[in-house]
């Protein structure tokens, strides 16, 4: 049964509040070094693989509900 | 003979003020205090609607209440916007009907596409509880005629999530069309980054649609309703839907 591996970024203009506070955290636990941190979202989706055009498919749950196209960007790869 | 003709006409008149239907997903938590203040202060017909109805059959105008649907898994409000109910609340938008959506409400409608942009997590790393001001920029329109612009109403907020953005082009659509119609400021009424509670662009609290039947905000002026629980600025938005529902 294949499995889709879905990414969500939120995209680089935005200001990533939570990943700030991380990279605070880091900072003040000695990790001088690290500059940046960005938190996405990561989901595996499991699919019967039985619909004719997955690509097709995925990319549509991605724009719908996976991920806010207005916000954030997406990526993913299908694991046969 | 004439008591009569006057208890005929009473409920025509009354027949002209608009029935609202709040709809209820799972996790809403604002939705008693809209029902509260629109039957017991606006005095106006009022009805729950569950989330997996499909018919918003005799509304005249539909809240979308504050509250966390559906546990804001995902995104706040990404899964509410795929509930039954919302292809009847998208038909009433299109058909011209008033949609009002608050807090969690508002990012339903931004996720469901009936208002641009989206609201992410305030930059401030806090969930922000408390009174803000806010200034009126439009009032030609049918949920602001009861106030004056410029006018600075105090009204609650209670979000986490509520930093509204959009892209360059539709914030200036938004601005030079009166799109804009609350802004957050201070108690003078002047925008500042300190009266910004959520981090929104240009301190955008609530937008409406093209047509300015559809109108979301982050603050709840449905808490402010009654001077007794601390404000009653709310209310003129309130109002000026009966008055703007009559007129029509």
């Amino acid at each position: 049964m294949p499995q889709v591996k879905v990414t969500v970024t939120l995209k680089p203009s935005l200001l990533d509040a939570q990943g700030r506070v991380v990279k605070d955290a880091l900072n003040n636990m000695g990790y001088t070094g690290v500059r940046q941190v960005r938190i996405g979202k990561y989901m595996e989706v499991e699919v019967s693989g039985e619909s004719g055009d997955l690509d097709a498919e995925i990319k549509a749950m991605c724009e719908k509900l996976l991920a806010n196209p207005v916000i954030e960007d997406y990526r993913y790869e299908v694991i046969a | 003979m004439s008591t009569l003709s006057t208890l005929e006409k009473k409920p025509s008149k009354i027949s002209k003020r608009p029935k609202f239907a709040v709809v209820r997903f799972p996790g809403s938590n604002c939705d008693q205090d809209a029902y509260f203040a629109i039957k017991n202060v606006l005095n106006c017909p009022v009805e729950y609607v569950w989330h997996q109805d499909k018919s918003l059959k005799g509304f005249d105008v539909v809240v979308l209440p504050g509250g966390f649907s559906y546990g804001d898994y995902l995104r706040c409000g990404a899964v509410a916007r795929f509930s039954n109910i919302m292809d009847a609340v998208v038909a009433h938008a299109e058909r011209g009907g008033f949609v009002f959506g608050t807090c969690n409400g508002f990012q339903v409608l931004c996720e469901a596409h009936l208002l641009p942009g989206a609201l992410v997590r305030n930059n401030v790393c806090q969930f922000r509880c408390q009174y803000v001001n806010l200034r009126v920029e439009n009032n030609d329109t049918p949920y602001t005629r009861a106030y004056q612009v410029d006018q600075v109403i105090k009204v609650p907020i209670a979000h986490g999530e509520g930093c509204y953005i959009a892209d360059a082009s539709t914030l200036q659509t938004l601005e030079s069309s009166g799109r804009v119609l609350f802004r957050y400021t201070n108690e003078k009424g002047h925008p500042s980054p300190e009266s910004n509670p959520n981090g929104s662009l240009n301190n955008i609290a609530g937008i409406a649609n093209a047509n300015f039947n559809v109108v979301g905000m982050m603050p709840h002026p449905e808490r402010a309703c009654e001077k007794l629980l601390g404000s009653a600025d709310g209310l003129g938005l309130f109002t000026s839907i009966v008055t703007a529902f009559a007129m029509r």
